[in-house]
């Protein structure tokens, strides 16, 4: 009892950046219909520079995780304006190809400035983890999973109860319609671009210091935003929240009980489980934003 | 006319080389761009003729490479059964054929699954597949040796003009074995784009909806050409386990898929010699900035390459070659063919 109440707190500690990965890969896609095959490289632009921050600036903590999240949004913006923008009226697949491309120079480009060497991110916490009744959790996790849900409620209601909100869920729906209505689709696009980047950039910040930071780890973690994605639906930020609980949990209990080694390949699984059940995603109802 | 007769001509090149070009460095580099070329041909086929992106092929190549490796060495692996089950080695062409077979198994339950959704789904869930597969490969050490990588796979041999039945070792002989492999591949997809069936995933590459209002069976069509992808790009697998000798989990990294996509978007995608032009374009440019650049540096400067290839050169190398000659030649101008 003890272990599955343990499983279940790591997993909802987990679940957090999870969700905040899938949400910014789900919102890029619904609006902008953009597979992002950069958005694991954001997550590593982000725990890279929460290193180059904290480890080498020596500058504060919490400050380093925002000027993360600033820098990811500066990043995603550019790589709309200077990439996508001009592919605007290209097909999907086109535009895939060239996020690929993305990707691939991103990688590489961290590679090559920082090194193959994994690189740990101190934090301010006290490493002796808090004893909370029959389960323990280290301080930082406890923040991560505080943080990440303020960012969710924020982010909720920058989509629900905001004017820009509103013009990003009337993109969404129809984009013509949207830009007759005197919305400036094109902002919106660069917008939802760089809200997504930053959303994978703050995933990564928090994160990097749970674990170490190397080049390739937007690797996996990319493709398990994708997983989350499916999983709720493309397009669906409800379901990409959902999501994001539930895999981090299926990752936690699968490898709790089934096999540590393929705690990575419980993703997959979950694609598969998807589309041979329910291709449209669990959670859709209907595909909307907010 | 012109195009045939430049194909045959390069086709006398290539199959007289080792006999000209007495460096066997070169050789063995053109051995392993082949095997990479027979792979972006089976990679065109599904992203050139039918517009589905696979990102995944390496799961295939690799599937290919393990299963004839494995079916050539014989293998026992303990799955819960009473008795453990063991595979003596098999002959190694029965392998190789194997290879083929168990590859384009995996094409048919990926498109299966795959394509009950259009859209991004097939990219993302071939991606996850090859995955999953390095996982395998590394973690299920029973079957594959995991790191420790499979060794000593037995060459493939044939029956030699004057000496019987060869083994296939020296690196003329492997690469005149690619080459065979390879121009087979390449008719086989070329025979296949100009059929029903290859009309029919031109069809539904260009209109879907109305391909499908005349009756096309799409996703039948869909999950066909992934199963002879698969298995092409399996038998170019089981090619690398035979001439390398050694298949390790790394044959599934993602950077192989990429080396293919680049291969086919340069060469210039739904084109017969696209495949080709890029795969001797990107086999031979790693061995030119050998020396000259760090990895990452080439990865880059390919990442940056795809970028500019879709601005510049939307269609390909092949393609633009084909404009230039046309505008040059007026009396070559004929309307354009689907099948370019």
């Amino acid at each position: 009892m003890d272990q599955i109440l343990q499983h279940a707190l790591n997993g909802v500690v987990l679940g957090g950046t999870y969700a905040l990965l899938g949400i910014g890969l789900t919102l890029i896609f619904g609006i902008m219909r953009v597979v992002n095959f950069t958005h694991g490289e954001l997550y590593a632009f982000g725990a890279y520079l929460a290193y180059l921050f904290v480890a080498l600036l020596h500058l504060d903590f919490f400050l380093s995780i925002a000027l993360a999240a600033l820098a990811g949004f500066a990043l995603g913006a550019l790589i709309e304006l200077v990439l996508l923008r001009p592919l605007r009226s290209n097909d999907i697949d086109t535009v895939m190809l060239v996020m690929i491309g993305a990707w691939i120079a991103l990688q590489n480009g961290e590679q090559f400035v920082w090194g193959g060497v994994a690189k740990l991110v101190p934090s301010p916490f006290a490493q002796e983890p808090l004893v909370i009744g029959p389960v323990s959790v280290a301080p930082l996790r406890l923040f991560v999973l505080g943080a990440t849900l303020v960012l969710l409620v924020g982010f909720y209601w920058l989509i629900d109860r905001t004017r820009l909100g509103m013009a990003m869920r009337a993109t969404f729906q129809d984009r013509d319609t949207a830009a007759l209505m005197g919305i400036d689709v094109r902002g919106i696009y660069t917008l939802t671009f760089a809200l997504g980047s930053a959303l994978a950039a703050i995933a990564g910040a928090l994160l990097g210091p749970i674990f170490l930071v190397n080049p390739t780890m937007g690797n996996l973690v990319g493709l398990k935003a994708f997983a989350i994605v499916i999983l709720g639906g493309l397009g669906n930020i409800t379901g990409a929240t959902i999501g994001g609980f539930v895999l981090a949990l299926v990752e936690e209990f699968g490898a709790g009980y089934l096999s540590s080694e393929y705690r990575d390949a419980f993703g997959f699984l979950v694609i598969i489980a998807v589309l041979a059940l329910r291709p449209q995603g669990f959670f859709a109802r209907k595909a909307r934003v907010g | 006319m012109r195009a045939r007769f430049g194909g045959l001509l390069f086709l006398a090149l290539a199959a007289t080389l080792p006999l000209w070009l007495r460096d066997p460095y070169f050789v063995a580099i053109l051995t392993s761009t082949g095997i990479f070329i027979i792979a972006a041909i089976s990679l065109n086929l599904l992203l050139g003729f039918t517009g589905q992106l696979s990102l995944g092929h390496a799961a295939f190549f690799g599937i290919g490479a393990y299963t004839s490796a494995l079916l050539s060495l014989g293998f026992d692996v303990d799955i819960g059964l009473p008795s453990p089950v063991v595979v003596d080695p098999k002959p190694v062409w029965i392998a190789f054929f194997g290879a083929v077979v168990v590859s384009g198994l995996f094409g048919w339950l990926i498109g299966k699954l795959a394509f009950r959704v259009r859209g991004a789904y097939f990219v993302i869930v071939t991606i996850s597949f090859a995955e999953v597969m390095r996982m395998v490969a590394l973690n299920w050490v029973d079957l594959t040796e995991g790191p420790m990588a499979l060794n000593n796979i037995p060459p493939l041999s044939v029956l030699w003009p004057g000496h019987g039945l060869t083994a296939l070792v020296t690196k003329s002989q492997q690469y005149w074995l690619v080459l065979a492999v390879g121009v087979v591949c390449y008719f086989l997809v070329a025979r296949m784009v100009r059929s029903r069936l290859g009309r029919a995933l031109i069809a539904l590459r260009e209109n879907e909806p109305l391909a499908r209002s005349v009756g096309v069976r799409v996703t039948h069509y869909l999950v066909v050409a992934t199963v002879v992808s698969a298995a092409i790009a399996g038998a170019a697998g089981a090619l690398y386990a035979h001439c390398v000798r050694i298949v390790d989990p790394d044959v599934f990294l993602f950077i192989y898929t990429v080396t293919m996509v680049i291969m086919v978007v340069t060469g210039g995608k739904g084109t017969l010699a696209g495949p080709v032009v890029g795969g001797l374009i990107f086999g031979l440019m790693p061995q030119a900035l050998r020396g000259t650049a760090p990895p990452e540096v080439q990865w880059i400067i390919y990442g940056i390459g795809i970028i500019l290839i879709v601005f510049f050169l939307p269609r390909g190398i092949v393609p633009a070659f084909a404009d230039l000659a046309r505008l040059r030649m007026p009396a070559l101008r004929k309307p354009a063919s689907l099948v370019r």
